[in-house]
């Protein structure tokens, strides 16, 4: 679950995150009401959406006193904000955070994650970070540093400072970096975090350190020992259609095309969504249908599909295993069709558990479908559906 | 015959008197695999499944002398039931649990650290040798015993591989599933270290995905080894959008290296044949095993 900035500066302060003074607020009087009680000669307004990149796509302005503060925040309050990280159709701006805006000598580039290699904690960091780090990484030339950390008994701090001498703290930033890396290792390991990141994190000309941003993401998993956090999930609409698929046990990713594609587990789905493509189709999605789905749940799956109207036709892959056999599958089929009327072309490929009894679940509900041998004729056979040959 | 498996493995089940674990654990026996005891706190002294129940592992291994221990304990306590089987020196413990705290995870892999376990998991189908045992979930019927090992990332892939390879007139040694996580027990490159190994594993098929790094392990390890059997590979994801959670956190692609093409790269530089499509992996195998004889 990811974070917003408001709500990641918040519980990250009882850890002695060291941010600019900043509120969050819901309406321009708000922001202009918050400006005021900060005094500061400079502001920055940030939309709060969860996508990174806001800078450049207008989501950050700096401007001098409470009623500039208000105007940007009337600029950006209701709209929806498109960026690199964000699709096509942008994040919708509920709130701004109004913060002093703080005059930065360096930008540092600092996350705490879990390193899968080594199965532990490390902190990464970079010399050269604010905007851009991401591509930058991909690029290649992000000069990243790590150093691993304990899940307990505190940070070696030797190492931990040797680190950050390599990020560029220099002489007396080492310390409050230290007491800074073991806050949030304590914050990562208490929250059960599965990213902190901050980005930039600024050094003054005084010498400062100052989180202007954070990203965090909550580990999904552990949300049951962490009750207060769960409920910070809001529902805004980009993630609506995630969400109720995510309740329903199905790992859910909205794409662009017109074939709607089902599957069970997500290497099959991986699998199924690569034929697609390389037969020429455009998956409207990605489904996963997980182990622990029932039919009703996989029958809301389906009405997702059912209810885009740019999907022309779907594509049933399913290796039935021992934990999700392809009746249950078939069932949610039939009940979905059955509940939405709607009438489109299904391709379908059963084989594994229960396949057989499978088609006979089909032929019960009165599915109507086009059943292929194998998943290679299954992806080509509703290309060619989608695009009006069969 | 296999890796991990043989014909003395005999197994202790973790959580046996859940929905999960009496299901799975029945089809496992009828499978023909020796299970012979189950583990439940406070439940002690009890039958089920006609097996002996034990509050803990240790009392159980003293008991009957099992050998491998399968986890079916939810998430919220799977860790510390997989520590337990460690700590009791059991020598293979199957975690099956999905959804485990991926802290919790590293706080096995720290107890892991000198210890005598190996590991298969969390988020994993379990280890499957045809004809053998089968210790784990995977459903069974089109599997049959032969020369070709499986390692894979995915239980749904895996399935479908198997009964790829049958379909193409082979068999399979030993299919493991490592995990879907993004931190777990072996690592592929620890099971095809065990398949080279192994008298009775012809050919290798690899069954990787987006994310992580262990196929770069593994196209590492066998540059640096030259194994004297084919290896076969497929990897899914080449076409997932970027940055977004793809099923399970072991599927998630950031960083420049853990993309399918980087991968596919890398494991072509190794030397290892990558299937051309998910539905080709059978047909891949045969043709590579065909040429090795």
């Amino acid at each position: 679950m990811r974070l917003h900035e408001f709500q990641a500066k918040r519980l990250l302060a009882d850890y002695g995150l060291p941010a600019p003074r900043g509120f969050v607020a819901l309406t321009p009087d708000e922001a202009e009401a918050v400006a005021r009680d900060l005094g500061a000669a400079k502001i920055a307004v940030k939309a709060q959406i969860r996508a990174g990149e806001r800078l450049a796509a207008g989501g950050v302005k700096i401007v001098h006193g409470p009623a500039m503060a208000g105007k940007a925040a009337a600029d950006m309050i209701g709209q929806r904000l498109v960026t690199a990280q964000t699709d096509e159709g942008g994040e919708t701006v509920r709130r701004v955070y109004v913060e002093e805006a703080v005059t930065s000598d360096r930008a540092i580039h600092l996350a705490l994650l879990v390193d899968p290699s080594v199965g532990g904690l490390v902190a990464i960091g970079a010399e050269d970070g604010g905007e851009g780090v991401e591509e930058r990484a991909r690029r290649g030339v992000l000069k990243q540093e790590s150093v691993a950390l304990p899940l307990t008994g505190g940070i070696d701090r030797e190492a931990v400072g040797a680190f950050l001498g390599r990020i560029g703290l220099k002489g007396a930033e080492i310390e409050p970096g230290c007491d800074l890396v073991e806050g949030l290792r304590r914050a990562f390991v208490e929250l059960d975090a599965a990213l902190i990141e901050i980005n930039p994190l600024a050094v003054t000309s005084a010498g400062e350190l100052k989180a202007l941003d954070v990203k965090m993401t909550l580990d999904d998993n552990a949300l049951f020992r962490h009750p207060d956090l769960a409920s910070l999930r809001d529902d805004d609409e980009a993630a609506r259609t995630k969400l109720s698929a995510h309740r329903d046990q199905l790992n859910f990713v909205q794409l662009e095309g017109d074939i709607g594609l089902v599957s069970n587990g997500a290497g099959l789905g991986l699998a199924t969504l690569d034929m697609v493509m390389a037969a020429g189709g455009k998956p409207a999605n990605f489904m996963d249908v997980r182990t622990t789905a029932r039919s009703l749940d996989i029958a809301h799956g389906f009405a997702l599909l059912l209810d885009n109207p740019k999907i022309r036709t779907l594509l049933i892959n399913v290796h039935g295993g021992g934990m999700q056999s392809c009746d249950t599958i078939a069932e949610g089929l039939g009940v979905a069709l059955r509940r939405s009327g709607r009438k489109l072309p299904i391709v379908i490929r059963l084989a594994g558990q229960n396949a057989e009894f499978a088609r006979s679940r089909l032929a019960n509900f009165g599915c109507a479908v086009i059943e292929a041998n194998d998943m290679g004729e299954a992806a080509t056979r509703a290309v060619a559906v989608a695009a009006g040959r069969a | 015959m296999a890796i991990l498996l043989d014909k003395d493995t005999t197994i202790v089940a973790q959580g046996v008197t859940g929905w999960a674990g009496t299901h799975h654990v029945a089809s496992m026996m009828e499978y023909g695999s020796r299970v012979v005891g189950g583990v439940r706190p406070g439940k002690g002294g009890r039958s089920h499944l006609n097996l002996p129940i034990f509050d803990t592992v240790a009392q159980a291994r003293e008991a009957t002398k099992a050998n491998a221990s399968i986890v079916f304990v939810p998430p919220a306590t799977a860790a510390a039931a997989m520590i337990e089987a460690i700590e009791a020196e059991t020598p293979l413990v199957v975690a099956v649990t999905e959804r485990v705290p991926v802290l919790d995870m590293i706080r096995v892999k720290d107890a892991l650290k000198g210890s005598r376990t190996r590991l298969v998991g969390a988020n994993s189908q379990g280890v499957l040798a045809p004809g053998v045992c089968k210790l784990g979930v995977m459903a069974t019927g089109s599997e049959r015993p032969g020369g070709v090992g499986v390692v894979s990332r995915s239980a749904s892939l895996t399935s479908e591989v198997v009964a790829q390879v049958t379909a193409a007139g082979l068999g399979q040694s030993t299919t493991v599933g490592v995990g879907g996580d993004a931190v777990h027990g072996m690592s592929m490159r620890d099971c095809v270290e065990l398949f080279l190994a192994d008298p009775d594993t012809d050919g290798l098929v690899l069954i990787g995905e987006i994310g992580g790094h262990e196929e770069q392990e593994v196209a590492d390890y066998l540059t640096e080894v030259k194994p004297n059997k084919p290896v076969v590979a497929l990897v899914v994801g080449s076409h997932a959008p970027r940055e977004r959670r793809m099923g399970h956190a072991g599927a998630l692609a950031f960083g420049a290296q853990d993309d399918a093409t980087a991968k596919i790269k890398a494991l072509e530089r190794a030397g290892v044949r990558v299937a051309p499509s998910a539905h080709l992996v059978g047909r891949t195998i045969a043709e590579a095993l065909a040429q090795a004889r």
